[in-house]
């Protein structure tokens, strides 16, 4: 199935991969934002690679590290064919500002409350998704929590020598 | 003729039939459901970024609160993403005495499903039946962990101490009883004309449409998908247990709570053959410099406490790359991606959530049903809200 | 609500006390209010084998409306404070709450920007339960307390509690 996915993949969409990646026996694609869709399609249409179940969305924010060159946003798409029982990763890398990509939720129904949650702990942006909101923080949070650049956000224990004053709260 | 309008009703956060804090805001037509749209995150603790702040294995016990009726599941997953990435084999015994502990749990999530959603279609007593099997699965935990419900048992490389001694005696107690459970749970709910109405045709989905909303565990198989991560991908160990897949035929929520009493007896069998063929031996690899050394050598050896006291001040450094385990937990397919940075910390722990996937496909489950089959939906997709908002 | 409103200003009536005190606690119902982790093991709590329903809890009540005390069982998030405070200012008075769990009385594992750091931040505590989650047997032994600290209550000092409160 390895051998099969990577044929496919540089034989219609050779210009868009920009690498593959092995790392623990599981196979990623990285992949130019532009080309997500097609590439999606493309696993839906297939009858040989039956790649139909789409598992996860996430993202990681490489923030001060030196993969972060490739830009600072990678989202990924952990795809999974049923029949075949092999599961394969598809990355994408996106700049700090306005960082932005397609939405699957035409292709795929689920991806719905996948994406609201990125967008919601990210601030990257789905276009074409029918209803963009916050999902898991609440509405008078401003800012994306699991963006390296927001802090934890903890307080220090009380003890006897402090406990007139008011808890100081450590951004 | 007046304008026909919607009545929208608010299913609050505080609500006896909700499991948790979920809120469903419903428009009804009458007694016809609409629209419903839930409304989720008034649990969210912030346990990714949490993890991502500690070390490794300091980040094991927050595992254990996201899904807490399954706490061993998590541990597992997490620890099986975590030797992954550091490249971790773990011994024989730990892996039969994780299957074992996996089921157990896997039971014990279960019972809980069924006491609570019968008492939301008003079998009242069941409750209090499921919850007297749970004793006794809870009372092995607490041999194991020291804990009822967080144990945080299962550890990176292998288990926090040996199985106890009296291990066998309790889960073939718990075997016992389970059995005799059954044996009440079908006689009062199987053949039940109350509860066959209400839950015969109810919340349908269909392969088609459960494959494309992603969803994972009962609520696929019991629409006729065969797909279980134990016998697809299997992980530590599974692959020399023998054992069934539950199968659904319609997808309506009876359906799936035969599937679910299926998967009780299966996991029983799965037990029964652990407890035979348990090998012997370490109960933790021998990696140093990753996995924490056992506590008797910690105090008589000095190159295991200089191993101890080095990995619980500075942890060990992981490579640049991420990893994906996926377990067959009792709610469905529960990931782990976790991403090393070169660091002692994790750079992203990402918990791919079987609840909040399966939950998402609510409206598509009610929308057209009836008022009353709300409950009965949501009962039916399992969830539970500390994994949903995480 | 209460006795309390209906006696006259500054009269301590010691025996009227006791009997009050008596059966309030004696059928204390308490508020199905479960959030998290903790809320399993208060149903436990509640279940056949360590059953509270000798103490005088026999319903939980899903209405603030007829509920006499709230047991807050699990972490608290930003989101649900609004939440909170709504629902204790539906409770009629007498009112008492009991905070279960290392979330609900100081934030407990989790000391983040989504978890408030103790409800008493809120609302007022009567008892605070610690564990993570506490056993049965200790939930047990918290509302016990709680019943003998109702027992010493007065009257009269509800009544200028309450009357400050609402005047």
């Amino acid at each position: 199935m390895e051998e099969q996915l990577r044929g496919f993949i540089k034989a219609r969409f050779g210009e868009a991969m920009v690498r593959e990646e092995e790392f623990r026996g599981e196979q990623s694609f990285h992949i130019k934002p532009e080309a997500l869709i097609e590439i999606c399609q493309a696993f839906l249409d297939d009858n040989d690679l039956q790649v139909r179940f789409l598992s996860d969305i996430t993202a990681v924010d490489w923030l001060g590290h030196e993969r972060a060159d490739e830009g600072r946003f990678e989202v990924i798409y952990n795809l999974y064919s049923l029949t075949h029982a092999y599961r394969f990763f598809v990355k994408v890398h996106l700049p700090a500002d306005h960082p932005r990509i397609a939405s699957l939720c035409d292709l795929w129904p689920g991806a719905d409350w996948m994406e609201r949650e990125v967008y919601d702990l990210f601030g990257i942006e789905f276009e074409g998704h029918p209803c963009l909101e916050k999902i898991l923080t609440p509405d008078d949070l401003v800012g994306h929590p699991l963006r390296k650049d927001f802090p934890l956000t903890y307080e220090q224990p009380q003890f006897t020598w402090n406990k007139d004053q008011p808890p100081e709260v450590v951004r | 003729m007046p304008e026909k309008k919607t009545v929208t009703l608010n299913m609050g956060p505080q609500h006896p039939s909700t499991h948790g804090v979920l809120r469903v805001l419903v428009e009804l037509d009458g007694e016809r459901v609409v629209k419903a749209t839930p409304v989720i995150g008034y649990l969210h603790t912030g346990i990714e970024k949490t993890m991502e702040s500690k070390l490794y294995h300091k980040a094991l016990p927050c595992t254990d609160r996201m899904d807490y009726l399954a706490p061993m599941s998590n541990n597992l997953g997490y620890c099986l993403a975590v030797e992954k990435l550091m490249d971790v084999e773990v011994p024989e015994k730990v892996q039969w005495a994780r299957v074992c502990l996996a089921e157990l749990t896997r039971i014990k999530s279960h019972l809980v499903w069924l006491g609570t959603h019968s008492i939301d279609l008003g079998a009242m007593s069941m409750l209090l039946y499921t919850f007297r099997e749970r004793e006794s699965i809870i009372d092995v935990y607490e041999a194991c962990g020291g804990q009822r419900m967080m144990t945080s048992y299962i550890r990176i490389g292998g288990l926090a101490h040996d199985l106890p001694v009296d291990f066998d005696k309790k889960v073939r107690r718990v075997i016992k009883q389970v059995n005799n459970g059954l044996v009440d749970y079908e006689n009062l709910l199987t053949n039940n004309e109350i509860f066959i109405n209400r839950t015969r045709n109810v919340a349908v989905i269909s392969a088609e449409d459960a494959i494309a909303w992603s969803l994972s565990g009962p609520m696929l198989r019991g629409s006729g998908v065969k797909h279980d991560l134990r016998k697809a991908n299997p992980y530590s160990g599974y692959e020399n247990f023998d054992f069934e897949i539950a199968l659904g035929k319609n997808g309506d929520a009876y359906d799936r709570y035969l599937l679910r009493l299926k998967e009780i007896r299966q996991s029983l069998r799965i037990i029964n053959q652990a407890l035979e063929g348990m090998p012997e031996g370490p109960y933790r690899a021998h990696v140093p410099g990753v996995v924490l050394p056992p506590k008797e050598d910690v105090l008589y050896k000095m190159e295991s406490m200089i191993f101890h006291f080095k990995i619980i001040t500075e942890g060990f450094k992981a490579p640049v790359g991420s990893v994906y385990q996926a377990i067959e937990s009792p709610k469905g397919e529960l990931g782990f991606l976790i991403t090393g940075d070169g660091s002692n910390k994790p750079r992203r722990v990402r918990v791919r959530p079987p609840s909040f996937i399966n939950l998402a496909s609510l409206p598509r489950l009610v929308e057209g049903g009836m008022f009353a089959d709300v409950v009965c939906a949501i009962g039916s997709i399992d969830i539970v809200l500390g994994e949903v908002d995480r | 609500m209460g006795i309390e409103e209906r006696i006259p200003d500054s009269i301590i009536l010691t025996t009227l006390d006791k009997m009050v005190n008596w059966a309030r606690r004696r059928s204390m119902w308490p508020l199905g209010f479960g959030l998290a982790c903790c809320a399993i093991e208060m149903m436990a709590t509640f279940a056949s084998h360590f059953d509270l329903a000798r103490y005088g809890m026999e319903v939980m009540r899903p209405s603030p409306r007829q509920a006499d005390l709230m047991i807050v069982a699990g972490r608290v998030s930003m989101k649900m404070v609004p939440v909170i405070k709504t629902l204790y200012e539906q409770m009629p008075n007498p009112k008492w709450v009991l905070s279960m769990g290392a979330c609900a009385s100081c934030g407990g594992v989790f000391n983040n920007y989504a978890i408030l750091q103790g409800i008493d931040r809120i609302i007022p505590v009567d008892i605070y339960v610690p564990g993570c989650p506490p056993r049965p047997e200790q939930l047990m032994d918290g509302i016990l307390k709680l019943f003998e600290k109702v027992q010493k209550e007065s009257l009269k000092d509800k009544r200028e509690e309450w009357g400050r409160k609402t005047g």
